[in-house]
Protein backbone atom coordinates (compact mmCIF):
# COMPACT_ATOMS: atom_id res chain seq x y z
CA UNK A 1 0.00 0.00 0.00
CA UNK A 2 1.32 3.37 -1.00
CA UNK A 3 1.79 6.12 1.47
CA UNK A 4 -1.44 8.09 1.91
CA UNK A 5 -1.23 11.83 1.59
CA UNK A 6 -3.66 14.15 3.29
CA UNK A 7 -4.23 17.44 1.51
CA UNK A 8 -5.93 20.08 3.61
CA UNK A 9 -8.42 22.02 1.51
CA UNK A 10 -10.75 23.83 3.91
CA UNK A 11 -12.80 25.44 1.21
CA UNK A 12 -16.51 25.90 0.77
CA UNK A 13 -17.97 23.79 -2.02
CA UNK A 14 -19.63 26.95 -3.30
CA UNK A 15 -16.43 29.02 -3.33
CA UNK A 16 -15.45 28.01 -6.84
CA UNK A 17 -18.91 28.77 -8.21
CA UNK A 18 -18.98 32.11 -6.39
CA UNK A 19 -15.69 33.03 -8.03
CA UNK A 20 -16.88 32.07 -11.49
CA UNK A 21 -20.12 33.98 -10.94
CA UNK A 22 -18.26 37.14 -9.91
CA UNK A 23 -16.10 36.84 -13.01
CA UNK A 24 -19.16 36.44 -15.24
CA UNK A 25 -20.80 39.50 -13.65
CA UNK A 26 -17.69 41.52 -14.36
CA UNK A 27 -17.62 40.43 -17.99
CA UNK A 28 -21.29 41.25 -18.44
CA UNK A 29 -20.69 44.70 -17.05
CA UNK A 30 -18.02 45.22 -19.69
CA UNK A 31 -20.47 44.12 -22.40
CA UNK A 32 -23.29 46.28 -21.08
CA UNK A 33 -25.57 43.33 -20.34
CA UNK A 34 -27.81 43.27 -17.25
CA UNK A 35 -28.53 39.73 -16.09
CA UNK A 36 -31.59 39.12 -13.93
CA UNK A 37 -32.05 35.78 -12.18
CA UNK A 38 -35.73 35.04 -11.64
CA UNK A 39 -36.56 32.29 -9.17
CA UNK A 40 -39.73 30.82 -7.68
CA UNK A 41 -41.69 27.63 -7.10
CA UNK A 42 -43.12 25.85 -10.13
CA UNK A 43 -46.41 27.44 -11.17
CA UNK A 44 -46.00 30.77 -9.41
CA UNK A 45 -46.18 32.66 -12.71
CA UNK A 46 -42.59 33.29 -13.80
CA UNK A 47 -43.31 32.99 -17.50
CA UNK A 48 -46.54 35.01 -17.38
CA UNK A 49 -44.78 37.72 -15.38
CA UNK A 50 -41.96 37.80 -17.92
CA UNK A 51 -44.40 38.14 -20.80
CA UNK A 52 -46.01 41.10 -19.07
CA UNK A 53 -42.64 42.61 -18.29
CA UNK A 54 -41.52 42.21 -21.88
CA UNK A 55 -44.66 44.00 -23.12
CA UNK A 56 -43.69 47.02 -21.05
CA UNK A 57 -39.97 47.07 -21.73
CA UNK A 58 -39.36 45.58 -25.15
CA UNK A 59 -39.65 48.88 -27.02
CA UNK A 60 -36.92 50.48 -24.93
CA UNK A 61 -34.62 47.52 -24.23
CA UNK A 62 -33.51 44.52 -26.20
CA UNK A 63 -34.51 41.56 -24.03
CA UNK A 64 -33.32 37.99 -24.17
CA UNK A 65 -34.68 35.20 -22.00
CA UNK A 66 -33.14 31.89 -20.99
CA UNK A 67 -35.68 29.36 -19.86
CA UNK A 68 -34.13 26.73 -17.61
CA UNK A 69 -36.12 23.57 -17.10
CA UNK A 70 -35.50 19.93 -16.55
CA UNK A 71 -37.37 19.16 -19.76
CA UNK A 72 -39.61 20.58 -22.54
CA UNK A 73 -39.53 23.89 -24.38
CA UNK A 74 -43.01 25.22 -23.55
CA UNK A 75 -41.63 28.28 -21.76
CA UNK A 76 -39.26 29.26 -24.57
CA UNK A 77 -42.13 28.94 -27.04
CA UNK A 78 -44.36 31.09 -24.86
CA UNK A 79 -41.72 33.82 -24.74
CA UNK A 80 -41.08 33.59 -28.48
CA UNK A 81 -44.82 34.04 -29.06
CA UNK A 82 -44.59 37.22 -27.01
CA UNK A 83 -41.94 38.42 -29.44
CA UNK A 84 -38.99 38.01 -27.11
CA UNK A 85 -35.78 36.29 -28.10
CA UNK A 86 -35.62 33.18 -25.99
CA UNK A 87 -33.66 30.00 -25.66
CA UNK A 88 -34.42 26.87 -23.69
CA UNK A 89 -31.80 25.37 -21.39
CA UNK A 90 -32.16 21.81 -20.18
CA UNK A 91 -30.52 21.07 -16.88
CA UNK A 92 -30.38 17.31 -17.34
CA UNK A 93 -32.33 16.62 -14.18
CA UNK A 94 -30.55 19.20 -12.07
CA UNK A 95 -32.67 21.49 -9.97
CA UNK A 96 -30.76 24.73 -10.45
CA UNK A 97 -28.30 26.54 -12.67
CA UNK A 98 -24.78 27.42 -11.60
CA UNK A 99 -22.49 30.08 -13.00
CA UNK A 100 -20.97 27.87 -15.71
CA UNK A 101 -24.34 26.67 -16.96
CA UNK A 102 -25.53 30.27 -17.05
CA UNK A 103 -22.46 31.25 -19.02
CA UNK A 104 -23.14 28.53 -21.58
CA UNK A 105 -26.68 29.80 -22.01
CA UNK A 106 -25.51 33.38 -22.33
CA UNK A 107 -22.99 32.39 -25.00
CA UNK A 108 -25.93 31.36 -27.15
CA UNK A 109 -28.30 34.13 -26.11
CA UNK A 110 -25.79 36.92 -26.65
CA UNK A 111 -24.19 35.46 -29.79
CA UNK A 112 -25.95 37.85 -32.16
CA UNK A 113 -25.30 40.81 -29.90
CA UNK A 114 -27.59 43.64 -28.92
CA UNK A 115 -29.23 42.07 -25.86
CA UNK A 116 -29.21 44.58 -22.98
CA UNK A 117 -31.45 42.77 -20.52
CA UNK A 118 -30.84 39.04 -20.20
CA UNK A 119 -33.25 37.20 -17.97
CA UNK A 120 -32.62 33.76 -16.58
CA UNK A 121 -35.83 32.00 -15.65
CA UNK A 122 -34.36 29.55 -13.20
CA UNK A 123 -35.73 26.06 -12.52
CA UNK A 124 -38.94 26.21 -10.48
CA UNK A 125 -37.68 25.49 -6.98
CA UNK A 126 -37.39 27.54 -3.79
CA UNK A 127 -34.41 25.65 -2.41
CA UNK A 128 -31.48 24.88 -4.67
CA UNK A 129 -31.34 27.88 -7.02
CA UNK A 130 -30.78 30.10 -3.97
CA UNK A 131 -27.51 28.34 -3.19
CA UNK A 132 -25.79 28.92 -6.49
CA UNK A 133 -24.77 32.39 -7.60
CA UNK A 134 -25.48 32.51 -11.34
CA UNK A 135 -23.54 35.69 -12.04
CA UNK A 136 -26.75 37.75 -12.15
CA UNK A 137 -26.67 41.43 -11.24
CA UNK A 138 -29.95 41.13 -9.35
CA UNK A 139 -31.99 38.24 -8.02
CA UNK A 140 -35.76 38.30 -8.04
CA UNK A 141 -38.20 35.84 -6.53
CA UNK A 142 -41.89 35.41 -7.17
CA UNK A 143 -44.15 34.16 -4.39
CA UNK A 144 -47.73 33.60 -5.46
CA UNK A 145 -50.73 33.98 -3.19
CA UNK A 146 -51.85 30.30 -3.29
CA UNK A 147 -48.44 29.23 -1.96
CA UNK A 148 -49.11 30.97 1.37
CA UNK A 149 -47.65 33.91 3.25
CA UNK A 150 -45.38 31.72 5.38
CA UNK A 151 -42.97 30.71 2.61
CA UNK A 152 -40.27 33.24 3.63
CA UNK A 153 -40.11 31.41 6.97
CA UNK A 154 -39.89 27.99 5.37
CA UNK A 155 -37.39 28.83 2.62
CA UNK A 156 -35.32 31.56 4.26
CA UNK A 157 -32.28 31.40 1.99
CA UNK A 158 -34.32 32.16 -1.13
CA UNK A 159 -35.65 35.35 0.46
CA UNK A 160 -32.24 36.26 1.85
CA UNK A 161 -30.57 36.26 -1.55
CA UNK A 162 -33.32 38.23 -3.33
CA UNK A 163 -33.20 41.92 -4.12
CA UNK A 164 -36.88 41.99 -4.94
CA UNK A 165 -39.87 39.76 -4.19
CA UNK A 166 -42.95 39.88 -6.40
CA UNK A 167 -46.13 38.72 -4.70
CA UNK A 168 -48.06 37.38 -7.67
CA UNK A 169 -51.70 36.40 -8.25
CA UNK A 170 -53.03 39.19 -6.06
CA UNK A 171 -56.35 38.87 -7.93
CA UNK A 172 -57.14 35.62 -6.13
CA UNK A 173 -56.18 36.91 -2.67
CA UNK A 174 -59.85 37.07 -1.52
CA UNK A 175 -60.07 33.29 -1.89
CA UNK A 176 -56.98 32.44 0.13
CA UNK A 177 -55.86 33.07 3.70
CA UNK A 178 -52.95 35.10 2.48
CA UNK A 179 -51.97 37.98 4.73
CA UNK A 180 -49.92 40.44 2.68
CA UNK A 181 -48.74 42.44 5.68
CA UNK A 182 -47.65 39.29 7.48
CA UNK A 183 -45.81 38.18 4.36
CA UNK A 184 -44.02 41.53 4.12
CA UNK A 185 -43.02 41.16 7.76
CA UNK A 186 -41.67 37.62 7.22
CA UNK A 187 -39.64 38.81 4.24
CA UNK A 188 -38.33 41.76 6.26
CA UNK A 189 -37.24 39.38 9.05
CA UNK A 190 -35.11 37.43 6.59
CA UNK A 191 -33.99 40.31 4.42
CA UNK A 192 -34.68 43.92 5.44
CA UNK A 193 -33.34 45.19 2.10
CA UNK A 194 -35.65 43.25 -0.18
CA UNK A 195 -38.18 45.29 -2.12
CA UNK A 196 -41.66 43.75 -2.09
CA UNK A 197 -44.05 44.43 -4.98
CA UNK A 198 -47.55 42.90 -5.09
CA UNK A 199 -48.54 42.15 -8.69
CA UNK A 200 -50.99 40.24 -10.80
CA UNK A 201 -49.29 39.12 -13.98
CA UNK A 202 -52.65 38.09 -15.44
CA UNK A 203 -54.34 41.49 -15.09
CA UNK A 204 -51.16 43.57 -15.19
CA UNK A 205 -51.67 45.06 -11.71
CA UNK A 206 -48.39 46.20 -10.19
CA UNK A 207 -46.36 45.21 -13.23
CA UNK A 208 -45.62 48.88 -14.00
CA UNK A 209 -43.98 49.28 -10.61
CA UNK A 210 -41.92 46.15 -11.13
CA UNK A 211 -40.84 47.26 -14.61
CA UNK A 212 -39.93 50.64 -13.13
CA UNK A 213 -37.79 48.99 -10.48
CA UNK A 214 -36.03 46.92 -13.12
CA UNK A 215 -35.48 49.97 -15.33
CA UNK A 216 -33.84 51.77 -12.39
CA UNK A 217 -31.53 48.84 -11.64
CA UNK A 218 -30.45 48.59 -15.26
CA UNK A 219 -29.76 52.32 -15.40
CA UNK A 220 -27.67 52.15 -12.21
CA UNK A 221 -25.75 49.13 -13.53
CA UNK A 222 -24.81 50.81 -16.78
CA UNK A 223 -23.27 53.86 -15.11
CA UNK B 1 -31.99 17.14 -5.30
CA UNK B 2 -29.31 19.79 -5.17
CA UNK B 3 -27.02 17.07 -3.86
CA UNK B 4 -26.10 16.03 -7.40
CA UNK B 5 -25.07 19.57 -8.32
CA UNK B 6 -23.08 19.84 -5.13
CA UNK B 7 -21.30 16.57 -5.88
CA UNK B 8 -20.29 17.85 -9.32
CA UNK B 9 -18.82 20.93 -7.67
CA UNK B 10 -16.93 18.80 -5.14
CA UNK B 11 -15.47 16.62 -7.88
CA UNK B 12 -14.40 19.66 -9.85
CA UNK B 13 -12.70 21.18 -6.80
CA UNK B 14 -11.02 17.86 -6.00
CA UNK B 15 -9.73 17.59 -9.56
CA UNK B 16 -8.27 21.06 -9.28
CA UNK B 17 -6.55 20.27 -5.99
CA UNK B 18 -5.25 17.05 -7.52
CA UNK B 19 -3.61 18.90 -10.40
CA UNK B 20 -2.08 21.47 -8.04
CA UNK B 21 -0.66 18.74 -5.81
CA UNK B 22 0.23 16.13 -8.40
CA UNK B 23 -2.24 13.52 -7.11
CA UNK B 24 -3.09 10.57 -9.33
CA UNK B 25 -5.74 8.86 -7.32
CA UNK B 26 -7.97 10.11 -4.53
CA UNK B 27 -9.01 7.59 -1.89
CA UNK B 28 -11.27 9.77 0.25
CA UNK B 29 -12.76 13.22 0.45
CA UNK B 30 -13.67 14.59 3.86
CA UNK B 31 -16.58 16.98 3.87
CA UNK B 32 -17.76 19.23 6.67
CA UNK B 33 -21.52 19.55 6.59
CA UNK B 34 -23.37 21.98 8.83
CA UNK B 35 -26.45 20.62 10.56
CA UNK B 36 -28.69 23.15 8.81
CA UNK B 37 -26.86 23.26 5.46
CA UNK B 38 -29.94 21.76 3.81
CA UNK B 39 -27.82 18.98 2.33
CA UNK B 40 -29.02 15.45 3.03
CA UNK B 41 -25.96 13.29 3.82
CA UNK B 42 -27.50 10.04 2.53
CA UNK B 43 -28.48 11.60 -0.79
CA UNK B 44 -25.07 13.17 -1.06
CA UNK B 45 -23.36 9.82 -0.49
CA UNK B 46 -25.56 8.18 -3.16
CA UNK B 47 -24.83 10.95 -5.66
CA UNK B 48 -21.15 10.66 -4.81
CA UNK B 49 -21.01 6.95 -5.61
CA UNK B 50 -22.68 7.56 -8.95
CA UNK B 51 -20.72 10.63 -9.98
CA UNK B 52 -17.31 9.65 -8.59
CA UNK B 53 -17.43 6.42 -10.60
CA UNK B 54 -17.32 8.55 -13.76
CA UNK B 55 -14.19 10.37 -12.64
CA UNK B 56 -10.88 8.68 -13.26
CA UNK B 57 -9.35 10.45 -10.29
CA UNK B 58 -12.13 9.84 -7.77
CA UNK B 59 -13.68 6.51 -8.81
CA UNK B 60 -14.01 4.17 -5.86
CA UNK B 61 -13.19 6.91 -3.40
CA UNK B 62 -15.04 7.36 -0.17
CA UNK B 63 -16.95 10.49 0.82
CA UNK B 64 -16.62 10.97 4.57
CA UNK B 65 -19.01 13.44 6.13
CA UNK B 66 -18.32 15.24 9.40
CA UNK B 67 -21.29 17.08 10.85
CA UNK B 68 -20.79 20.57 12.25
CA UNK B 69 -23.29 21.66 14.90
CA UNK B 70 -25.61 24.58 14.18
CA UNK B 71 -25.47 27.40 16.70
CA UNK B 72 -27.66 30.51 16.73
CA UNK B 73 -26.94 33.75 18.56
CA UNK B 74 -29.66 35.88 20.10
CA UNK B 75 -29.48 39.64 19.60
CA UNK B 76 -31.93 40.13 22.48
CA UNK B 77 -29.97 38.55 25.33
CA UNK B 78 -26.69 37.53 23.71
CA UNK B 79 -27.17 33.81 24.33
CA UNK B 80 -25.88 31.14 21.94
CA UNK B 81 -28.17 28.15 21.61
CA UNK B 82 -28.49 24.98 19.47
CA UNK B 83 -30.40 25.85 16.29
CA UNK B 84 -31.89 22.45 15.56
CA UNK B 85 -33.63 22.24 18.94
CA UNK B 86 -34.95 25.80 19.12
CA UNK B 87 -35.07 27.28 15.62
CA UNK B 88 -35.14 31.03 15.23
CA UNK B 89 -36.72 31.95 18.54
CA UNK B 90 -34.36 32.30 21.50
CA UNK B 91 -35.23 29.73 24.18
CA UNK B 92 -33.90 32.02 26.91
CA UNK B 93 -35.64 35.33 26.24
CA UNK B 94 -38.09 34.57 23.41
CA UNK B 95 -36.58 37.10 21.03
CA UNK B 96 -36.82 36.52 17.28
CA UNK B 97 -33.82 38.74 16.60
CA UNK B 98 -31.44 35.85 16.07
CA UNK B 99 -28.85 34.83 13.51
CA UNK B 100 -26.97 31.70 12.60
CA UNK B 101 -23.36 31.58 13.81
CA UNK B 102 -22.43 28.18 12.39
CA UNK B 103 -24.24 25.31 10.77
CA UNK B 104 -24.71 26.10 7.09
CA UNK B 105 -21.23 24.98 6.00
CA UNK B 106 -20.58 22.75 3.02
CA UNK B 107 -16.80 22.60 3.09
CA UNK B 108 -14.24 20.30 1.61
CA UNK B 109 -12.03 19.74 4.65
CA UNK B 110 -9.37 17.49 3.22
CA UNK B 111 -8.54 15.01 0.55
CA UNK B 112 -6.79 11.69 1.04
CA UNK B 113 -4.72 10.52 -1.86
CA UNK B 114 -1.90 8.23 -2.78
Amino acid sequence: MDHVRIIEVKQSVFADNDKRAAQLRQELKGRGVFLLNLMSSPGSGKTTTLRRTAELLKDELKIGVMEADIDSDVDARAMAEAGVKSIQLHTGGMCHLDADMTRQGLDELLAEGGVELAILENVGNLVCPAEFDTGAVKNAAILSVPEGDDKPLKYPLMFQVCDVVLINKMDVAPYFDFDLEKCREYIRMRNPNAKVIPICAKTGEGVEEWAGWLREQIRAWKV
Amino acid sequence: MHELGIVFHIIRSVEKVAVENGLEKVSAVVLELGEVSGVVPDYLADCWRWAAAKSELASGSELRIETLPAVTRCGGCGADYPTVAHGRTCPRCGSGDTWLLTGNEVNIKEIEAY
